[in-house]
């Protein structure tokens, strides 16, 4: 049943991304246990509003955890304490009255804040653009049933390819590294056929783009698999290692 | 203003064949003259966007979000149709051209309409070859599932994430000719005006969301694939920055505004359940394969479902449509949820919500294959109502979902002011007064990957536009009004915030011209608007500056919006003097409490023209001529 709590909040403010920031606190009251993460903050917000001081900043969007826009560090926790989910599916009866809760942006070299807990993740945009694709211009494809994929292969490709790219997994990793995100990209392409003939490319180009974005690397930690809200399996890191040694050795494309 | 719908003559079949072979082409060379912009990254966005960049076009696209790969259309979770036949249980083209004019209750043109159902076979080969991963069967080949209104599996899926994966997958299409340098890609921006010059679309004016400058881009057409306003009911299954400014600012520089009162109310959402909710989350329309409907035979019953005896269960829409039974269309669904709980026959703590039950589907398949087929929608339920549905129903109850009305566009999906044209869920077409699930990705990918690609080709062909850079005047006239209007709405320094107006308004929209309509409540409703407006825009506070990222500003232009916008929504509502799909107005109904059209007066287009602030719009009808279809009453018993 839906209950009230009272709540601390040291939230992290910052001006813009050459502002050193800070922590601020602030209370949540009567948050109904029944509220999403988010919707607390809205309610934290609407009360900053009415007193005439700028509200927090922080991106979300679809709040029903696939979009991806939403994510924060709570209490050293990337969308929370919860396993699977996203800040904006986390419920505030996961937390007890009088909780002091720390709340950061993800905290990674390659992610720029923006503002307060905004952060820019278009880095990710840049590691699909060097090769996460399969390169099929529109129209000529051919009849949808010409090739058949293995039930297995097309569910492993499924379970790759339901990251949402929200980040926490960079923001998790001591490294700051993009493997679990890279990873299941380049999973979900090579596991189905139509992904085979680009597959020494995209290994190859998508880790060089990787490094150079400075993202660091994989030092088999594992924290990203236990913060990600899809529950993507470092599986997919081990699969990508080994097309990008494939790659290395045997394609001519290095 | 006569309407010319532009649909080529000829017959049903050969009508888009005829038309491609007699648009003029763009010869490639000439194609890497011309510059289109493109508003929104959703399936028709991105598709369109990277479609046209393959073919040697310079595209400019634009998105709200932080990454085009977050569009709302990431969200839609059942599936896409398509006539493929693979299950050999009788689909045809023609079948799904049928389903879906008839499931739109006979309000769209037959001409699109076939079309989209023509074209739904290609969008299926050109997503299994970008490696979307749809849900396939053992032997590897494609598998399908029934959706609502249809008698055929002609749905596929990818778990209940096919959005999100047809979405990527046009993602990944536009990221490809972002790193070619065909496309370049302007995220965290919101379009706040379209400029014309000599009466073309020339231009949008942006504002850049991180550091709040006004942007200015020019370009030979402009796109618009803004998706749907259902944010005007503040509660709604969109996304929080969903609105309807880009599409209203273009009705108020004369694009035509088609069938606003459209919008789609669906079935299977979880209720509400609080004051402080910010939205409300969509159980997929696949559920209905499965899940059985039903509600207690006696009002007031207090026991938990699993007490309640098959005897004292009304499974009303099986009960009632026993041919569609759990699978009517969503508009029958959710109106029939509606007045069982109006008249205490609800569930739930608030008494409106009815039962999904998923038992006797458990009992039958067993909970792996049911695990299979819904797990991620069944835990994201009990994420959101800590309860479990596999031991017990959900509970749903109707939401906002999308809207068929937007900008009136022809067959070429140009609206009326040339150069503009308007894709998936922005405009009005092919769905009528009511949407079919499954549609709406089709539609998004039938625009984006193969319907603007031929007739933007055929406008730059048959038209001579002069060259017009950002210096030109009319962007900086555009400028500096939509400056003004900040700068007014920032001095403002009032007592309510911005989402209390838009609670207030949301709320008065699903009471006064929600499920079920009444001339009174929209008079009401009428009467109001204005004076919230007004409220708005004298007693409104936004804090902080506007050359900043600044979230709060964000909103308020999009309020102020919706504040305009709904006015017309009820308009269209209340001059519709019928009902049809989703506009139920209950002096239109008939004996058995179903929509009662009236194909003598009422068929054709609405499409509201701007004449002016403060002036009442001026309504257009584009009469709808049916050649191929019979109509008849939507009987889905």
């Amino acid at each position: 049943m839906s209950e009230t709590i009272n709540l601390t909040l040291k939230i992290w403010r910052q001006k813009g991304p050459d502002d050193r920031g800070g922590f601020e606190t602030h209370k949540a009251r009567d948050i109904s246990t029944d509220m999403s993460f988010l919707e607390m903050l809205d309610v934290v917000n609407e009360q900053l509003t009415l007193e005439g001081k700028e509200p927090i900043a922080f991106d979300h969007d679809c709040r029903e955890g696939i979009c991806g826009m939403c994510g924060l560090v709570v209490n050293g926790h990337a969308h929370g304490p919860e396993r699977e989910t996203t800040l904006c599916q986390l419920h505030m009866r996961h937390f007890k009255d009088g909780n002091t809760l720390v709340i950061e942006p993800w905290r990674a070299r390659p992610f720029k804040t923006i503002k307060d807990l905004v952060v820019d993740r278009s880095a990710f945009d840049e590691i699909i653009q060097a090769g996460g694709y399969i390169s099929v211009s529109t129209g000529g494809a051919p009849e949808a049933n010409t090739m058949p994929v293995p039930l297995e292969d097309a569910e492993l490709a499924m379970d790759a390819a339901a990251c949402i790219g929200c980040g926490a997994c960079v923001a998790a990793c001591p490294n700051a590294s993009a493997m679990l995100f890279v990873g299941a990209k380049i999973s979900h392409l090579t596991l189905l056929p139509q992904g085979k003939p680009e597959a020494a490319k995209r290994a190859l180009s998508m880790l060089k783009k990787m490094d150079d974005l400075g993202f660091g690397n994989c030092g088999n930690e594992t924290e990203c698999e236990a913060v990600c809200p899809k529950n993507i399996s470092i599986t997919n890191i081990a699969r990508f290692n080994r097309e990008f040694l494939k790659a290395s050795f045997f394609s001519p494309e290095k | 203003m006569p309407l010319n719908s532009g649909v080529p003559g000829g017959s049903l079949e050969t009508k888009w064949d005829r038309h491609r072979f007699e648009l003029k082409l763009v010869n490639p060379a000439n194609k890497r003259k011309f510059e289109i912009i493109v508003v929104g990254t959703g399936l028709a966005g991105a598709s369109a966007s990277a479609t046209l960049a393959e073919l040697g076009y310079n595209v400019k696209t634009f998105c709200i979000q932080d990454s085009p790969r977050r569009a709302h259309s990431i969200a839609a979770q059942g599936g896409i149709n398509a006539a493929k036949n693979y299950p050999g249980d009788g689909d045809s083209i023609w079948r799904l051209f049928y389903d879906t004019i008839k499931g739109g209750d006979f309000r769209s043109r037959e001409a699109n309409v076939y079309r989209l159902a023509q074209i739904s076979d290609h969008i299926i080969d050109q997503c299994v070859a970008q490696g979307v991963p749809f849900a396939r069967e053992y032997g590897g080949l494609l598998a399908n599932r029934s959706f609502g209104g249809a008698q055929v599996s002609r749905t596929f899926y990818a778990r209940g994430q096919t959005g999100q994966q047809l979405l990527l997958g046009a993602y990944s299409a536009l990221m490809r000719q972002i790193a070619v340098g065909q496309v370049r890609m302007f995220p965290r921006r919101e379009m706040l005006d379209l400029v014309m010059v000599e009466g073309n679309a020339r231009g949008i004016v942006v504002r850049n969301l991180i550091t709040g400058e006004l942007e200015s881009h020019a370009a030979h057409a402009v796109i618009l694939a803004t998706g749907g306003y259902g944010n005007a009911y503040f509660l709604s299954t969109n996304g929080m920055s969903s609105n309807v400014s880009a599409i209203w600012r273009a009705y108020k520089k004369g694009a035509l505004f088609a069938h606003p009162s459209f919008v789609q109310i669906h079935p299977t959402c979880i209720p509400v359940h609080g004051t402080y909710q910010s939205k409300l989350t969509l159980m997929s329309e696949s559920l209905r394969n499965d899940g059985r409907v039903w509600i207690p035979k006696s009002a007031g019953d207090q026991r938990l479902p699993d007490q309640i005896p098959e005897s004292d269960r009304d499974y009303y829409l099986e009960r009632i449509y026993p041919s569609f039974g759990n699978l009517v269309p969503r508009d029958v669904a959710s109106r029939k949820a509606k007045e069982l709980c109006d008249q205490g026959m609800g569930v739930g703590p608030t008494g409106y919500a009815v039962y999904l039950d998923f038992r006797d589907a458990i009992e039958r398949d067993g909970e792996q294959v049911i695990r299979q087929k819904y797990g991620n929608l069944f835990q994201m339920y009990e994420r959101i109502m800590a309860q479990n549905p596999y031991e017990t129903p959900m509970m749903i109850y109707p939401a906002v979902h999308y809207v068929m009305g937007g900008l009136w566009v022809d067959y070429n999906l140009m609206s009326t002011i040339p150069g503009l044209f308007v894709l998936g869920e922005a405009n009005f077409s092919d769905h009528g007064s009511n949407r079919l699930g499954a549609s709406a990705l089709m539609q998004g990918l039938a625009d984006g990957y193969f319907i603007i690609p031929y007739t933007l080709g055929g406008y730059f062909a048959g038209t001579s536009l002069p060259d017009v850079s950002e210096g030109h005047p009319a962007f900086r006239e555009s400028v500096k009004q939509v400056n003004e209007t900040l700068k007014k709405m920032l001095a403002i320094d009032g007592k309510r915030t911005v989402d209390d107006f838009h609670k207030e308004l949301g709320t008065l929209l699903w009471e006064h011209c929600g499920m079920a309509r009444n001339d009174a409540d929209m008079l009401k409703a009428l009467k109001r608007i204005p004076e919230l407006r007004e409220e708005f825009w004298e007693n409104v506070t936004v804090p902080g500056t506007p050359d900043q990222f600044n979230q709060s500003i964000e909103r308020a232009v999009r309020v102020a919006d919706f504040l305009e916008f709904s006015e017309l929504l009820v308009e269209d509502a209340l001059t519709r003097e019928e009902s049809c799909g989703c506009h139920f107005n209950v002096d239109y109904q008939t004996e058995d409490q179903e929509a009662q059209r009236d194909d003598e007066s009422c068929c054709y287009v609405a499409a509201w023209a701007f004449d002016g602030e403060g002036k009442k719009p001026i309504r257009h009808e584009e009469p709808l001529v049916f050649e191929n279809v019979e109509l008849t009453e939507r009987s889905y018993k």
